[in-house]
């Protein structure tokens, strides 16, 4: 569901007794409303005490896996969970000798991914190392794309919903900065017991497409927003499965705030954030732990924080001590990356060394934005209500199913999608493909519905029937609990009169009230 | 020109290397010294140089298929530690 949107106010800190180290989590008392800005973004005024307002700024770093069989610069399998080091080659061990070669479907992914979100493809991009020490990168330092990425100034628009009512939803943008291509870490599992690193680089070398969002966002509930809709679009070009919780999409959020008319505070980082919902959480703490921490007298550090999902609250980070210096060199066993489109393209070239924009840009699939106007304008259905079918997996597809299969109109098809399946799957934490109910058992239903052969209520009791999913089809439930309705007249007048003489003294008190 | 203190100390924290000794820091200074030459070079105007091979260097793609991988025994005989197919590394 889009988020709800922003319509409180940033509240001046309340007062607090002694001012610890920092707030814990009991800073944030229990009922505050987490989010506030407007809907325009920023402040509002703050109220009673005279403090200026503060204007929360939040930019997002987003590392999407990419989807592809082998690695970026190595042949090597991409896979979420296999045996420790089985999926590594000799160039993602660094060992010496070895070259990095470039993947094509990578950088498919990565054009695809720019064009999606609006954004120039630079013809020539360059690699770059960034140097710094850590077990699980072998090589001790990463291959990026600092000097000239991929893809640059594009935008992405996400929607929410201001007001809890879900009736209005409003549109905002947040211009992308940049999508560069770059290697992954591998895994590091820390053994306090025995006082050491296991190091698995099984994730090693797998490619990345780094998405930078400009500071344009204002508070949790925007930057999940976004986050979503990016994953949306990810999932349907099929460049990242973006699987927050397979480690597919991590973000990063930087956060400061000032007041109006005054530079941009002192920014820290959030990392170690592992859900869409945990990013709004942590993204809302931190502005509020900022903003206390001002108003208390203090000062923000420039430093990394992880979000500790337990307690909901960030925290320093510990080895970050001074700013690092990643001596950033270009790859000297990479040549520039050189794309083509059709004008450019050179007549001559063996086309599997070729990759054309505008070849890759014709076949884009319809960007969610765009699946939602068309269900809008082929159903009739609101727009939050595609909002709503795009955000569960598979749910458009079974809508569409049952208004093909029903004549009942999409209108009144999409209430009991909405508020009846998606409920029921919801309770019972199932997917769509899960559902004991299939499209053409609902359509059944709803056409039995359609045809006056059943109540509204008859239909809802058959429908609790079915998810049982004992394989009965919706009639057959109609007659074993008699549910029909009945349509003869007479029979219907026969029940009404013996009902009217049984209740004699009751009608006489109707007929004279 | 003399390099200072927070320099060495910034350097030895990136490169991980001990080099305090006095021949060690006369070394890196004579080494800087040689370096600085090229800034006698004017490049206004000049774009860096990513090869001498410039445009005849093309970059390679390579099909998306697994070729590689599969060599866990192999890899880990080079470890100095190892615990049931991981590397072992210091804390932290």
């Amino acid at each position: 569901v889009a988020a709800r949107g922003c319509g409180a106010v940033w509240r001046r800190a309340r007062q607090r007794g002694a001012v610890g180290p920092g707030p814990g989590p009991s800073a944030f008392p229990r009922g505050h409303r987490a989010v506030a800005c407007n809907a325009r973004g920023g402040a509002l005024s703050a109220g009673k005490s005279g403090v200026a307002p503060w204007i929360p700024v939040v930019g997002l770093e987003i590392h999407a896996q990419i989807s592809s069989n082998s690695k970026l610069f190595s042949g090597s399998q991409v896979q979420f969970a296999a045996p420790p080091n089985s999926l590594v080659s000799f160039f993602d061990a660094s060992l010496p000798g070895t070259l990095p070669v470039l993947n094509r479907r990578c950088v498919e992914a990565a054009v695809m991914t720019g064009l999606a979100l609006n954004c120039s493809i630079n013809k020539k991009s360059l690699f770059d190392r960034k140097h710094y020490f850590y077990a699980d990168l072998p090589a001790g330092y990463q291959i990026t794309q600092q000097r000239v990425p991929i893809a640059v100034n594009g935008s992405l628009s996400y929607s929410l919903c201001i007001d809890n009512k879900m009736n209005q939803m409003v549109t905002k943008t947040v211009r992308i900065k940049q999508i560069q291509l770059e290697q992954d870490s591998g895994k590091s599992l820390h053994d306090d017991t025995r006082s050491q690193t296991l190091v698995d680089l099984n994730r090693a070398g797998v490619g990345l497409m780094e998405v930078v969002m400009e500071p344009d966002m204002c508070c949790g509930e925007e930057a999940a927003a976004a986050v979503r809709e990016l994953q949306l679009i990810l999932q349907t070009l099929g460049s990242s499965q973006a699987v927050m919780a397979e480690g597919q999409l991590r973000v990063d959020a930087n956060v400061s705030v000032h007041h109006p008319g005054e530079p941009y505070g002192v920014r820290t980082e959030v990392k170690n954030i592992n859900s869409i919902r945990f990013l709004a959480k942590a993204v809302d703490y931190e502005i509020q732990r900022q903003i206390e921490e001002l108003e208390n007298g203090g000062t923000i550090l420039n430093e990394t924080r992880a979000f500790d999902s337990k307690l909901g609250c960030t925290v320093p980070m510990r080895d970050k001590e001074g700013k690092q210096d990643y001596r950033f060199m270009p790859e000297p066993n990479l040549p520039p990356l050189i794309l083509y489109d059709a004008k450019s393209l050179p007549a001559n070239m063996n086309h599997q060394q070729v990759i054309n924009i505008d070849w890759i840009h014709e076949r884009l699939p319809d960007l969610p934005s765009v699946k939602r106007e068309k269900l809008v304008e082929q159903y009739g259905i609101l727009p939050e209500h595609s909002f709503t079918l795009l955000n569960e997996d598979g749910l458009a597809e079974f809508f569409e199913s049952v208004v093909k299969q029903t004549q009942m109109k999409p209108k009144k098809v999409i209430g009991w999608i909405l508020n009846d399946l998606l409920s029921y799957l919801k309770q019972h934490s199932l997917t769509v493909k899960e559902s004991p109910v299939s499209s053409f058992l609902l359509a059944d239903l709803l056409n039995l519905l359609e045809k006056k052969e059943i109540s509204s209520t008859a239909a809802k009791q058959v429908l609790a029937e079915l998810w049982k999913g004992e394989g009965k089809t919706p009639l057959e439930i109609v007659k074993e609990q008699k549910l029909e309705l009945l349509q003869d007249q007479k029979e219907l007048e026969e029940i009404c009169q013996a009902v009217i003489d049984g209740q004699e003294n009751e009608v006489i008190m109707t007929v004279l009230g | 020109q003399k390099v200072s203190v927070e320099v060495l100390d910034h350097l030895e924290h990136l490169a991980l290397v001990d080099f305090r000794d006095s021949e060690g820091v006369e070394r890196l200074q004579k080494a800087i010294q040689f370096a600085n030459q090229l800034h006698e070079v004017n490049t206004d105007g000049v774009e860096p140089m990513d090869s001498v091979l410039e445009d005849r260097w093309c970059l390679y793609l390579r099909e998306d298929d697994v070729t590689e991988g599969n060599c866990t025994k192999e890899l880990l005989e080079n470890a100095r530690e190892k615990a049931e197919e991981y590397f072992v590394a210091p804390p932290g």
